[in-house]
Order: C-alpha cells, then sequence, then structure tokens
C-alpha cells in the first residue's frame, strides 16, 4: 500500500469509526444497533444458552447411564428434557443462525449495515428477554415439562395446571418475534442492500442460502405463533381449540406445530450448508462446482420442506394417501440435499483440498450429516418409523441431523472466520484434539442410540428396568456424551486462548475471494470506508488489491457525507446503484420498545390481563415514536455516490427497503392468516363433535356494512396515495380521514360478531374460532385506523410530498390487505353457518 | 425400581391355561434367530449380534408378520445406507490423499448421475417396497375388535364378549386380531414392538391397528407418546394364547381382574431435593414467598 493511499485509509478510519460505533455514554451501549455489534450480541447470547443446553443434556445422560437411576425424579427429568430441546432449538440454533446473519450479511455483500438496523436490536432485546423469562423458570422450578413440542392435552390445563406450560408458550412467542423481525430484515437486506455490481448471479453462495433461510423463517414461524396463541388463550380463558369434547382437535396443535417445526429443521440445516458450501471451495483452492445448480437446489429445498410436516405424525392415525403423499414428498427432499452433496464432493475432487482445522469439521460433518441423512430416508418410510417413531433411534436420527448439519459447520465457520472478528491468526494445536474429542463422543452417544430405539427404548422415559438389553448402550452413549462435553469445553478454551494471545495476521488469511475478507482485521465498525463495485462472485481473487482501494476510499459512497451513516441501496436482480440508503443513529426506543412487549407477555403469563392490555398500548405508542423518526422532512438533492454516478436517498425513491420491509411483513402477516384459515377448516370438517350446539344469529346487514366500510377504507387509502401524487394536499387529507373513519366502522362491525351475535367462545371451537378470526380482522382495521390517522399527521409535518411518498404508500398497502383479509373473515363467518345448517 | 413400580402382577397369569407350555418358547425365540453360519469366527459374531437385537421390547426380534417385514426392510436399509456412506467418505477421503492429481471431468454428468438419478431410482425403489400390498396394515374400523383406552397411565382392553382387563390384552395367536384404540386424557401410543408398529391414542379419535402373533407367548408393550411423569412406567403386556384356550384364558383374566386404578407413588430423589433448596434460597433471597 503506498504512503498516500495509506494515510487516506487512516483518515477515513478516524472520521468513520466514531459515527459507526455505539455512544461512549455509560450506557451507550443499550442504544447501539450497528449489526457488527448486535450479530456479536446475539451469537454469545446463543452459545450461552447451548452452554446450558449442554448442560441439560448432561443431567440426562447422567440419569440415563444406568438402569433404575434415582439423580433425577420424572417431574424434574421432563423439565430437564423439555428445556434441552426448547432450549437448543428457540434459544440456540435460531438466534446463533439471526446472529450470524446479521453479522455476516452486510460484510458478504459489501454493504455497511442492514436494511432496519433498528430492527435488529429490538430483535435482540426480545430475544435476551424471552430467554431470560425461559431460564428463570427453569432456576425456580416450574420450567415446561410437556416436551419441547408441547403436544395437548398433555400441555392443556386440565393435564399442566401450573404455569410452566404459559411459561413456555409466552417465552418462546417473544423469542419468535425476534426471529419474525430477523426474516423481514434479511429478506429486504438480501433484496436492496447489496454493492454496485452485484446481481443476483454474483451473490456468495451464502447469501442465496441465509436468504433461502429468511424466506423459510417468513413462511414458518407463523404457524408455530398462531398455535401458541391458541393454546395460551385456551389455558388463560377455556377457549376450547384443542379439546375434543368441544368441537376442538389434540391434533390440530401437531399440524401447526410441525407446519413450523419441520422447516424449522431445513431453517437450521441450511445455513450450515451455506458455510460448508463457502469455506469448502477456499480449502479446496477452487471455486465451488455447481454454483447454480445449489441454488436451484436450495430454493427446491426451501419449498418441499414445507411438504413434509406430516411425517412426524405417522402413527396419528392418518389416512394411508396422506402417509403415501408424505411420505413421497419426505423422500423428495433427498435430491436437493444429494445434488448439494454431489457439488461439495465435486469441489473437493477437482480442487487440492488441504485439511486445516475447518476443513477437519468440515469432514466430521460429512460424516455424520450423510449418516443422519440416510436414517432421515428409513425414518420417511412409513412402516419403519411405525416401529421407530418416539424410540431414541429418533433421538440418534435427529442429533446426527441437528448437530452434524448445524453445530459441526458453525464450529468449521467459527474456525475459519475467527480472523475476521480477532485479526489473529487460527491456528491447529488444541483444536484438533478438540474435534476429535467431539466426533468420537458425538458418535459414541448417538451412533449406538439407534440400537437403543430399535431395542425399544422410548424416547422421555425417565429411567429403564434392567433385563431389556439397553444398560450397555445407555452406559457408552453416557461415556461418549461427557467426552463430547469435554470437546466442546475444549473448543471454548482453543477459541479464548486463540483470541487473546494467537499470533496478528494480515488480512485474508486464508486466501478467500468474498468481500468480507477485504475488510481490515480486526473488522472496522462502518465495514468498508468505501464500498466495492464487483464484477464476479470473488471479488478479491479478480483484484488482490481492492481491500486496500476500498479502504482509501476508492469505492462508492467514500466516507461520509453529513452526520449520519449510509449504505448503497441497488437494484434487486442487476446491482445497479439505485439508491443511498440513510442508516439510522443509535437509538434507545428499540430497548423502549422491546421492554413493554415483554411486559406484555409477563403480566399474561402471571394472569394479569389488564397489565397486558396497558402495556400492548404502550407498545403500540413506542412504536409510532419509533416511525415517526424515519424520512425526511424536505425533498432531498441527488447525492454524489462515486463513480460518477448521483443518487437520491431512500426516502425520495419508489422501491425504499420500508416498501419492501411492508411486504415481507405482510407476507409474514398472510401466512399467519392462511394458517388461521387451516385451523377454522381443519376443526369444522375434522375434529369430533362437529357440528357445533349452534350458530350465529344471522345477519346479512351487518355483513354488508362491514364489507362496505372494508372496501371503502382500501378505496380511500389507495386514493390519498393518488391525491398524493397529484398534490392535491387537502384532498389527500380527506381521503386520509375517511380511511380512518371507515376503519373505526369496520371494526365496530367485525367485534360485534364475537359480542353480541355468536355464542359464547367457550362454549365449542366453533365460537372460539370464530372470536379469534373477528379479533385477527378486528386488530388489522384499528391498526389501519391508526395508520391512516399517523400518516394524516406525517403529512401535516411535511414528512410526505409527491416525491416522499412511502408513508401514504405503506398505509395503503396495510389497509388494501386489512380490506382483502377482512372481507375473507366476513365471507367466513357469515356464511359458512349456512352452509353447515344446510 | 419397586417404588414406582406399578401394580402388575404377571405372576399371577403363570396359571393360565396354556401360559406355561409357552413360557418354554421364550428362550428359543433367541435360537431360532442364530443363523446358520458355516465358521466358528462367524458363528460367534452372528450369536453377538442376534443376541444384542433380542429382548422383550426389540423391533429387531420380531415375533410377528408386521414386526417381521419391518425388521427385514431394516437390514436392508442399514446394509444400503452403509454402503452409500462409505461411498461417500471414501470420495471425499480420496480427494484430500490424490490432492495434486488433475481432473477434468464433467461436473454436470456428476450432478445429473449421482445428485438426480442416483437419489430418484434408489428411492422410487425404497418407496414401491414400503407401500406393497400387506405393508400398510389394514386400518380400517373392525366391527369385532378389542377397545383399547389408555389413561394415565394404564391401559383397559375391552373385549367384544363384554370382558374388561387391566394391563394385561389377551389375543389369540396364530391369527390375526384387531384393536381399536382411543385416550381418555392426554395423547399415548400403542405399541407391541415384536408384534409390530406403534399407533398413537388421540381423545376424541379412534384408530385402528392389525396385528399377529405367530405363536403363543407374553409380548411386552410400552407407551412411546410422552404423557406424564408416568410414562416411563405405562406399560402393558399383551398374552397370546392358543386359539383353543384363548376363550377359557380371557375368562380366567376377566375373573381375576379386579377395577383397581394403579398407584403412582412419587418418590424424591436427592438432587431433585438440592435443586428445591436452591429454588427456596434464590425465592427467600428475591423476597418472594
Amino acid at each position: 500500500m503506498s504512503e498516500e493511499r495509506h494515510n487516506k485509509a487512516l483518515e477515513f478510519h478516524s472520521e468513520l469509526d466514531p459515527l459507526y460505533s455505539p455512544p461512549k455514554t455509560r450506557f451507550g451501549f443499550l442504544a447501539a444497533t450497528n449489526h457488527s455489534v448486535i450479530g456479536i450480541r446475539f451469537m454469545a447470547t446463543a452459545i450461552g444458552f447451548f452452554l446450558i443446553g449442554g448442560i441439560l443434556a448432561m443431567l440426562i445422560r447422567a440419569q440415563l447411564a444406568g438402569p433404575n437411576t434415582q439423580f433425577l425424579d420424572p417431574g424434574q427429568y421432563s423439565q430437564v428434557f423439555t428445556m434441552h430441546g426448547t432450549v437448543m432449538m428457540f434459544l440456540f440454533a435460531i438466534p446463533l443462525i439471526e446472529g450470524f446473519a446479521l453479522y455476516m450479511l452486510p460484510k458478504l455483500l459489501g454493504a455497511r449495515d442492514l436494511a432496519f438496523p433498528r430492527l435488529s436490536a429490538f430483535g435482540y432485546w426480545c430475544y435476551l428477554s424471552g430467554g431470560l423469562i425461559l431460564l428463570a423458570a427453569l432456576l425456580f422450578g416450574v420450567a415446561p415439562d410437556s416436551g419441547w413440542f408441547m403436544y395437548t392435552p398433555l400441555s392443556s390445563k386440565p393435564y399442566s395446571p401450573g404455569i410452566n406450560a404459559d411459561v413456555w408458550l409466552l417465552g418462546v412467542t417473544v423469542v419468535e418475534v425476534s426471529a419474525a423481525c430477523a426474516a423481514i430484515e434479511f429478506m429486504a437486506t438480501v433484496l436492496k442492500v447489496r454493492t454496485g455490481g452485484m446481481a443476483l448471479s454474483k451473490m456468495p453462495i451464502l447469501a442465496w442460502y441465509l436468504w433461502a433461510t429468511s424466506a423459510m423463517m417468513l413462511v414458518g414461524f407463523p404457524p408455530l405463533i398462531l398455535g401458541s396463541i391458541m393454546l395460551e388463550v385456551e389455558r388463560a380463558f377455556g377457549l376450547p381449540f384443542f379439546d375434543p369434547d368441544k368441537g376442538g382437535d389434540p391434533l390440530l396443535w401437531q399440524h401447526l406445530f410441525w407446519l413450523f417445526g419441520h422447516p424449522e429443521v431445513y431453517i437450521i440445516f441450511l445455513p450450515g450448508a451455506g458455510i460448508v458450501s463457502t469455506i469448502l471451495p477456499v480449502f479446496a483452492r477452487r471455486p465451488l462446482v455447481g454454483y447454480n445448480w445449489i441454488v436451484a437446489a436450495l430454493i427446491a429445498q426451501a419449498f418441499i420442506s414445507f411438504g413434509l410436516w406430516v411425517h412426524h405424525m405417522f402413527t396419528t392415525g392418518i389416512p394411508d394417501l396422506s402417509l403415501a403423499f408424505f411420505s413421497a414428498a419426505s423422500l423428495l427432499v433427498v435430491v436437493p440435499t444429494a445434488i448439494q452433496i454431489f457439488s461439495w464432493l465435486t469441489t473437493l475432487l477437482k480442487g487440492r483440498p488441504d485439511l486445516s482445522l475447518p476443513m477437519l469439521w468440515i469432514y466430521g460433518f460429512f460424516f455424520i450429516f450423510v449418516t443422519g441423512g440416510l436414517t432421515g430416508v428409513m425414518v420417511a418410510i412409513v412402516p419403519f418409523d411405525w416401529q421407530v417413531h418416539d424410540t431414541h433411534f429418533v433421538v440418534a436420527h435427529l442429533h446426527y441431523v441437528l448437530v452434524g448439519g448445524f453445530v459441526f459447520p458453525v464450529l468449521a465457520g467459527i474456525y475459519h472466520w475467527m480472523p475476521l472478528f480477532t485479526g489473529r491468526r487460527s491456528d491447529k494445536g488444541l483444536g484438533v484434539l478438540a474435534f476429535w474429542l467431539v466426533f468420537i463422543g458425538f458418535n459414541l452417544t448417538f451412533f449406538i442410540m439407534h440400537l437403543t430405539g430399535l431395542l425399544g427404548m422410548p424416547r422421555r422415559v425417565y429411567t429403564y428396568a434392567e433385563g431389556l438389553g439397553w444398560e450397555l448402550p445407555n452406559l457408552v452413549s453416557s461415556i461418549g456424551g461427557f467426552m463430547s462435553a469435554v470437546g466442546f469445553g475444549l473448543v471454548l478454551i482453543d477459541v479464548l486462548v486463540q483470541w487473546r494471545f494467537a499470533p496478528f495476521v494480515h488480512r485474508n488469511p486464508w486466501k478467500a475471494g468474498t468481500l468480507e475478507w477485504g475488510m481490515a482485521t480486526p473488522i472496522p465498525s462502518y465495514n468498508f470506508a468505501s464500498l466495492a463495485h464487483v464484477e464476479s462472485r470473488d471479488p478479491l481473487h479478480d483484484d488482490p488489491d481492492l481491500p486496500a482501494c476500498l479502504a482509501a476510499g476508492e469505492g462508492y459512497l467514500a466516507g461520509h457525507r453529513g452526520d449520519y451513516r449510509d449504505t448503497l441501496g441497488v437494484d434487486g436482480v442487476t446491482g445497479e446503484p439505485e439508491q443511498i440508503i440513510l442508516l439510522p443513529p443509535p437509538s434507545y426506543l428499540p430497548l423502549l420498545t422491546a421492554l413493554p412487549l415483554v411486559g406484555v407477555a409477563l403480566c399474561f403469563l402471571f394472569s394479569f390481563y389488564v397489565g397486558s392490555v396497558i402495556l400492548a398500548v404502550v407498545v403500540l405508542f413506542m412504536a409510532l415514536r419509533w416511525l415517526w423518526e424515519t424520512g425526511l422532512r424536505e425533498d432531498p438533492a441527488p447525492i454524489e455516490a462515486g463513480f460518477g454516478r448521483t443518487l437520491l436517498p431512500h426516502p425520495a425513491v419508489e422501491q425504499a427497503p420500508g416498501w419492501w420491509g411492508m411486504i415481507f411483513t405482510l407476507v409474514f402477516d398472510a401466512t399467519f392468516f392462511a394458517s388461521l384459515l387451516f385451523g377454522y377448516i381443519f376443526l369444522w370438517t375434522i375434529a369430533p363433535n362437529w357440528p357445533p350446539p349452534r350458530f350465529l344469529e344471522p345477519a346479512p346487514i351487518l355483513a354488508l356494512l362491514t364489507l362496505a366500510s372494508l372496501g371503502l377504507g382500501g378505496f380511500a387509502a389507495s386514493r390519498a396515495v393518488a391525491a398524493n401524487r397529484q398534490e392535491r394536499e387537502s384532498s389527500r387529507s380527506s381521503w386520509l380521514l375517511l380511511a380512518a373513519a371507515s376503519g373505526v366502522a369496520a371494526t365496530f362491525g367485525l367485534l360485534a360478531v364475537p359480542i353480541w351475535l355468536a355464542p359464547p367462545p367457550t362454549e365449542h371451537a366453533y365460537s372460539a374460532a370464530v372470536l379469534m378470526l373477528s379479533a385477527y380482522g378486528a386488530f388489522h382495521t384499528g391498526l389501519s385506523t391508526v395508520g391512516s390517522l399517523f400518516v394524516l399527521a406525517r403529512c401535516r409535518r411535511g414528512f410526505v410530498s409527491p416525491l416522499r411518498s412511502l408513508d401514504v404508500r405503506n398505509a395503503s398497502l396495510f389497509w388494501s390487505y386489512s380490506a382483502v383479509s377482512g372481507a375473507i373473515i366476513v365471507a367466513v363467518i357469515h356464511l359458512m353457518p349456512l352452509v353447515g345448517a344446510a | 425400581m419397586n417404588g414406582m413400580a406399578r401394580q402388575r402382577d404377571a405372576g399371577a397369569d403363570t396359571d393360565i391355561p396354556g401360559f406355561v407350555e409357552f413360557c418354554h418358547d421364550l428362550p428359543t425365540h433367541r435360537g431360532r434367530m442364530s443363523c446358520p453360519a458355516k465358521s466358528f469366527a462367524g458363528a460367534i459374531a452372528a450369536t453377538l449380534l442376534l443376541g444384542a437385537c433380542s429382548g422383550e421390547l426389540s423391533t429387531l426380534d420380531p415375533a410377528g408378520p408386521a414386526a417381521s417385514r419391518i425388521a427385514t426392510l431394516w437390514w436392508v436399509m442399514l446394509g444400503g445406507a452403509f454402503v452409500i456412506l462409505l461411498g461417500v467418505m471414501g470420495t471425499a477421503i480420496y480427494a484430500l490423499r490424490s490432492a495434486a492429481k488433475e481432473r477434468n471431468f464433467s461436473t454436470r454428468k456428476v450432478l445429473i448421475g449421482w445428485g438426480l438419478a442416483f437419489p430418484i431410482a434408489t428411492l422410487l425403489a425404497l418407496m414401491a417396497v414400503s407401500f406393497l400390498p400387506g405393508e400398510l396394515l389394514p386400518r380400517s374400523p373392525e366391527e369385532n375388535a378389542i377397545r383399547a383406552q389408555a389413561h394415565q397411565w394404564f391401559w383397559t382392553f375391552d373385549y367384544p364378549g363384554g370382558e374388561r382387563t387391566i394391563d394385561v390384552l389377551h389375543v389369540p395367536a396364530g391369527e390375526e386380531f384387531a384393536i381399536a384404540i382411543t385416550s381418555e386424557d392426554v395423547i399415548h401410543s400403542f405399541w407391541i414392538p415384536r408384534l409390530g408398529g406403534k399407533i398413537d391414542a388421540v381423545p376424541g379419535k379412534v384408530n385402528h391397528i392389525r396385528l399377529k402373533a405367530d405363536r403363543p407367548g407374553r409380548y411386552l408393550a410400552t407407551c412411546a407418546e410422552y404423557c406424564g411423569i408416568g410414562h416411563a412406567h405405562m406399560r402393558f403386556e399383551a398374552l397370546a394364547h392358543r386359539p383353543e384356550d384363548y376363550a377359557a384364558a380371557l375368562t380366567a383374566a376377566t375373573d381375576r381382574a379386579a377395577a383397581r386404578a394403579p398407584v403412582l407413588e412419587q418418590r424424591d430423589a436427592p438432587a431433585a431435593l438440592v435443586i428445591e433448596e436452591w429454588g427456596d434460597y434464590l425465592l427467600d433471597w428475591l423476597g418472594i414467598t
């Protein structure tokens, strides 16, 4: 690096670093929104929970080491295995993925931050609080105890009278809020927040994987959140969704849970596979072969994974035709996996692979994951599943898949990317010993556990008698378990030691080609002093000097343009620079919004429902306060962006990230709604004890009036957009007011049904479902009303102009959604009784 | 163990007609499985392997046609899986060993052949085998089915003739029998591993299964779906009688079966006390009582 460049780089660093770091005040860390900071918080917290989950696993292995052990009693044992599953799934795996994506995505995409930095921070606070709720319950001995998939009716009030189940439902739901936020944010980020020239076909393969993962999270989590809400209101208020005596069905819970639960497995596996696809070519010293094949495969995998959920329910007595369909779909998902595995093998064969430490973990991944995949094929075969379902065979299978498909690649990733965190070289040594301990320990534990299951040992038994042939395999499993625990301990020590004491290293020690290695190490808070223009998937291979150029400001958006953070926004497909995304400054709002939200859950947990309602209003207020800070109050001028381009800031652009954020939010919302409709129709057609004793009183006039106000509201909101475009300010205000008024009327029309017309919701699942649907519709029309008034206020304050139209467009989009979903609800509620009565 | 063990006096059942005879059958089923290996070492290995596979709840020690077919399917799949795993790992390690070699085969051909054609062909074959007629058990409702009802944590069995037994299921050997299964409280699972696959007992729903025990004997069953703290001890046994003895055995058993609801004894384990103490301490410290 020439002297001049070096000085320039230093200059940029001293200007940018304070701008992108959290405030240096005493509590400034609470206001942090920077993606590296939040990403590391997520990952560190997730690893903390991994250790807790690991300790719980050791308690399980201690208990099962021999027959008739009296270490834990059945009640405690049930809390331990439930929490082991819950912690590992919800508090370790998913948050670790979120943290990893938060940390890596902008770096891979050559950007300075994600699309919605404050949302990242909000998600973190939700995750941390939800996790602490569950953890506190464990310490107080009231942890969930019905198994991590919480099957009803065992988790229903009569069979789980304590707050244990409520802790799960509320705690996990709070954690899922963070998953939902992350999914929306990642979807918008990969689509819009990339560096110049990065067309979809030039994206690093890991970004594709993380994008597919986010899409699955976006549509995978709503069924779980819906199921949790339904079960919680059944437990709290007696709405009998899962009670067969009153027209509910315990199997509805299983459907909703596995609609989430199976995609969840792929949500966990895809990032692991993405890490393999990224690291393996680096150590094979050859670009990944079959990039297009892999992209196609992982999109296929994401789709197919939503058609498999019933394979968790092969023994519930469903019709043979469904069995055959879901068995075939479960086998079909093997194909995209096979394509990935053979792409990796081909890359290895055509390259010059080197067994460094990250590669060692990837070879471990191969062995364990392929084994798990093969046993997965076995359990997809229906008759075989009838034998091994709910036995230790399945326990072994799922650990092979999840530990093999996720933990091993993650460890490879830790060793691979550690120089980024630490700026130091990551070495073999202790790490190799740790690998072999984990690898051998893991296989000792779980390989023989297949046999334990075939010998008939069911899951979740706290002890077993002698003489069934289970003693020896269990003892071996326990020994292996402690061995891998020691191995994981050594990994932790190794990482800490290398973080503090390993020798410093130049950037890009592995000679990788992707942009995350184009930063100084340890990485600076702003990532890049200027943003690259890329022309291939491996820009650092094209131009090894690129990092120095970027640091010296020879790219897009060098330095800063004012007292604000910014990054480049591009056309989603071509990667052409399109806008300058203004990033928000550090803010306490994410924390101050998350706290009352957690309060809502806590009040609910202790049956203080008035408190929940009050705090929900506070959450709404904080959210509006937050939104108030977005946007600009004057039309901006185009800004010089480098390489001779001038671009507008995002508030003045059609396809601002916020527009896509709204679209993805509505995709999430629509999946939630579809799950709700599925539940209603499932109960109506499949559940026992239907039809209900009585239906809704027919009210055609109310139905028509509700429909009319829904239509009027949606129409008025869209007219407000048109008026804004035509610079007719007073007409814009009138349309917004009309939209708000229609919203009030529609809300009233929707709420009138459960309040005055329907039988009491505790009487039958039918009336409970009517209440749930009406509440969903009223929530949306209510929010549309608030939104219309909020945008009206924003207009008055000058946040909206023909150029800066995002507020009105988003309000109108949301109104349209409310109107359409509301109309479906009105039709379902008012028409289906006619069908039922006929 | 006895602290939690439920009242189940299998001993009392030994006076059922025919039971003594088939008790002698019990050891022989292991002998039946030892294959006629020629070499001494092979015989030892086979004995060890099959010895490890036997057990009262072992799916690999089948005693009925459904379980037999599944056990065969397992050994076939195990063999196939082993070959595939060996192939993948062998290739990966070979790539490492011969890293310096230049290779220019067609990626496209590999992905079409191994990524698409190979799994599709294998899986279609597997699919076909698994859905061969007879693999899927007929699960339609049946007039003279035995009605099995699960409770936390025991089973009641009601027979077409009005008899009722608790935690002991009497069936005829050598012929198919039908069971209609439901639950009174939470979800349980009906599973006699040596006879065939399991099916859940779901409240509000009746599931059907048909099974067959090849020979008279005692076949242990265990609940597979987690159903609360008594789950580990929720067992029953199926007694298969010679058809000519079945009616008499059923009558005798019904007379004996007093409608005693099994009692679950709670027991404090040392670790329980420690955790509880810590919990109390923490609560005190926080001022919550």
